[in-house]
């Protein structure tokens, strides 16, 4: 299974159309199949990131705040979109390996210390 | 004990947020959310309490800029930033929001956080496109004078230059200020309508600039003027030539520097405000009587829009009264099947001293008096029936700024009061002789009698 995480520094992007980088992470049986990807994007756009997305093949997204629009097109294309993520991108991708990764997940950690790492 | 004093400053400071009805958030120094009121809880789908703590960009998820650099700016420097911008929600729904960022300082004067006032601007933004065509929605007419109206307001909608709006008494020039504010950039700001007629000299300086505490007998605090209330939208300055010479003075200072000094006060205040002044007076004469500053005058003068008087509006006393008549219908309740021949033949031939305001009261008062059905005659307040129009033309054609001559007296431009005056003329040259006054018009004699029947001249 393929994952693709929309990033800022270390954790999940804010906004789906307003990333500058993405995080491809493959894996089989609950276990990462190699070291995950980082992909710089040229410019930031939700169209263009649905097209990586497909490109990639991948199977899930996780992202922040996504817009109706883009989620309904990636469930169409048979992506599954887990959005309204907010934590540190490592512990986001270990849950979702554990299947354990929802909708709206909001992790302790997410203040200015760790966010302001990225800036 | 503390704890219980900061556990009611927080319930205070909670009710507070909330009884303002926009988004608002109070980032720490670190940008981190110390809480939202209930509309930004609804706006953004998070509750304040889970959202406590996290850091503000991932629950408000705007799009001003990466990496939060507007807020760490404002953190910075201090300086009010205002932006348009979106957020996306939980339910993945983007709102347009204008958003403005302040910083916040403890007693000492340390700046403690930022606090994040979010404004839902999805309906204005929806009635965006069409703001130009919408320039009109409120005033109504149909006539060339007001076709001619409509297009200049549509080009002093799109400028930021002072506006001055002539007219008689009751032709709508509030509407039209109104109106010209609404469909400019500045229409999400403050529209405030200062009555220049209103208060004495004193108060008046009071009320446009603000005063600091102590500055006279009364001034217990420091209180902000119109001017400064005002400021990024635009100030309504109405019966300006009533405006005393020193307030205009003072006026003038305001225009040319976007700056004031309070009464009473020491320190200058900068605005930002796009003026719009009105009046009935007719200015230039009043430069010229030495009563109205001729500087002020050019300043405010920059854009002129005449409001033409409802005499003038030819066909519009029909489209004014169909409307008057259903709304009235609507506010008081009733169901006037619309007005009889007659009335609307003698509505449509007076004169209208008071302009869209006395026709408005004419209907009020008749649907209030009509029992049912069609409204009358005798509906209508009897002095119109009365009263003979043509001295009243010729008083009011007088006053006619742009009227020109005919056989020597001044005409109003509507047909009707126009026919009417030519027919008395006609009978006055002819020495009452119908014959002799038909034939110096043209017209059969019939033709006469039935015309003189219809302006109630027999």
């Amino acid at each position: 299974m393929k994952i693709l995480l929309t990033i800022r520094g270390d954790f999940i992007a804010p906004r789906f159309d307003r990333i500058a980088e993405v995080m491809i992470a493959s894996c089989y049986d609950r276990q990462l199949l190699e070291e995950p990807r980082s992909i710089l994007l040229a410019e930031s756009s939700a169209e263009k990131l649905c097209d990586l997305a497909l490109k990639e093949n991948v199977d899930m997204v996780i992202c922040g705040a996504i817009e109706e629009q883009h989620y309904q097109y990636l469930r169409w294309k048979k992506v599954r979109v887990i959005d309204s993520v907010i934590g540190p991108h490592e512990r986001v991708l270990e849950m979702a390996l554990g299947e354990e990764l929802a909708p709206g997940t909001l992790l302790a950690g997410v203040d200015s210390v760790g966010a302001g790492g990225c800036l | 004990m503390d704890a219980d004093r900061a556990f009611q400053s927080r319930l205070e400071c909670g009710e507070l947020l909330n009884s303002i009805p926009h988004g608002v958030a109070l980032l720490d120094r670190r940008l981190c959310l110390v809480t939202m009121n209930r509309t930004l809880e609804a706006m953004t789908g998070y509750q304040a309490l889970e959202a406590r703590g996290v850091y503000g960009d991932y629950i408000l998820r705007t799009d001003l800029g990466s990496n939060d650099q507007l807020s760490r700016q404002v953190l910075a420097d201090g300086k009010t930033v205002a932006r348009d911008t979106t957020i996306i929600n939980t339910s993945r729904t983007t709102i347009p929001v204008h958003c403005t960022l302040s910083r916040l300082h403890d007693q000492q004067g340390q700046p403690v956080g930022l606090v994040m006032v979010l404004e839902d601007i999805s309906l204005l933004q929806q009635a965006g496109p069409g703001l130009g065509a919408e320039v009109r929605s409120e005033i109504i007419g149909h006539s060339q004078e007001m076709e001619a109206v409509f297009e200049l307001m549509a080009v002093l909608a799109r400028t930021d230059a002072a506006v001055l709006v002539t007219g008689e008494t009751g032709t709508g020039k509030d509407k039209i200020a109104e109106q010209l504010h609404q469909s400019s950039p500045r229409a999400r700001h403050r529209f405030v309508k200062v009555n220049c007629g209103a208060l004495p000299e004193a108060l008046l300086e009071s009320e446009l600039f603000g005063h600091v505490k102590g500055a006279f007998t009364g001034a217990v605090a420091d209180r902000a003027g119109m001017f400064k209330l005002a400021d990024k939208g635009t100030i309504f300055l109405t019966e300006i030539g009533d405006l005393s010479l020193p307030l205009q003075v003072k006026l003038l200072s305001v225009l040319d520097d976007q700056e004031f000094y309070p009464v009473g006060g020491s320190t200058k205040l900068k605005v930002n405000v796009r003026i719009i002044a009105a009046t009935h007076h007719r200015l230039r004469e009043e430069v010229e009587q030495g009563r109205f500053r001729e500087d002020l005058f050019y300043r405010l003068n920059v854009l002129n829009l005449h409001m033409p008087p409802l005499r003038e509006r030819s066909g519009d006393v029909q489209l004014l009264l169909e409307h008057f008549v259903q709304h009235f219908n609507r506010v008081h309740g009733r169901n006037i099947q619309g007005v009889s021949d007659e009335a609307r033949a003698l509505l449509e031939s007076y004169p209208y001293p008071g302009n869209v305001r006395e026709l408005r009261n004419l209907v009020e008062f008749a649907v209030n008096l009509c029992p049912g059905g069609q409204l009358g005659i005798k509906d209508l307040p009897r002095y119109l029936s009365r009263q003979p129009a043509a001295p009243r033309l010729q008083r009011t054609a007088a006053s006619l700024p742009a009227a020109s001559a005919l056989s020597g007296e001044l005409r109003p431009r509507a047909w009707p009061e126009l026919e009417r005056q030519q027919i008395v003329d006609a009978l006055l040259a002819s020495g009452g002789n119908r014959t002799r006054a038909a034939a110096a018009l043209g017209w059969g004699r019939t033709t006469l009698w039935r015309k003189m029947i219809k302006y109630q001249l027999v």
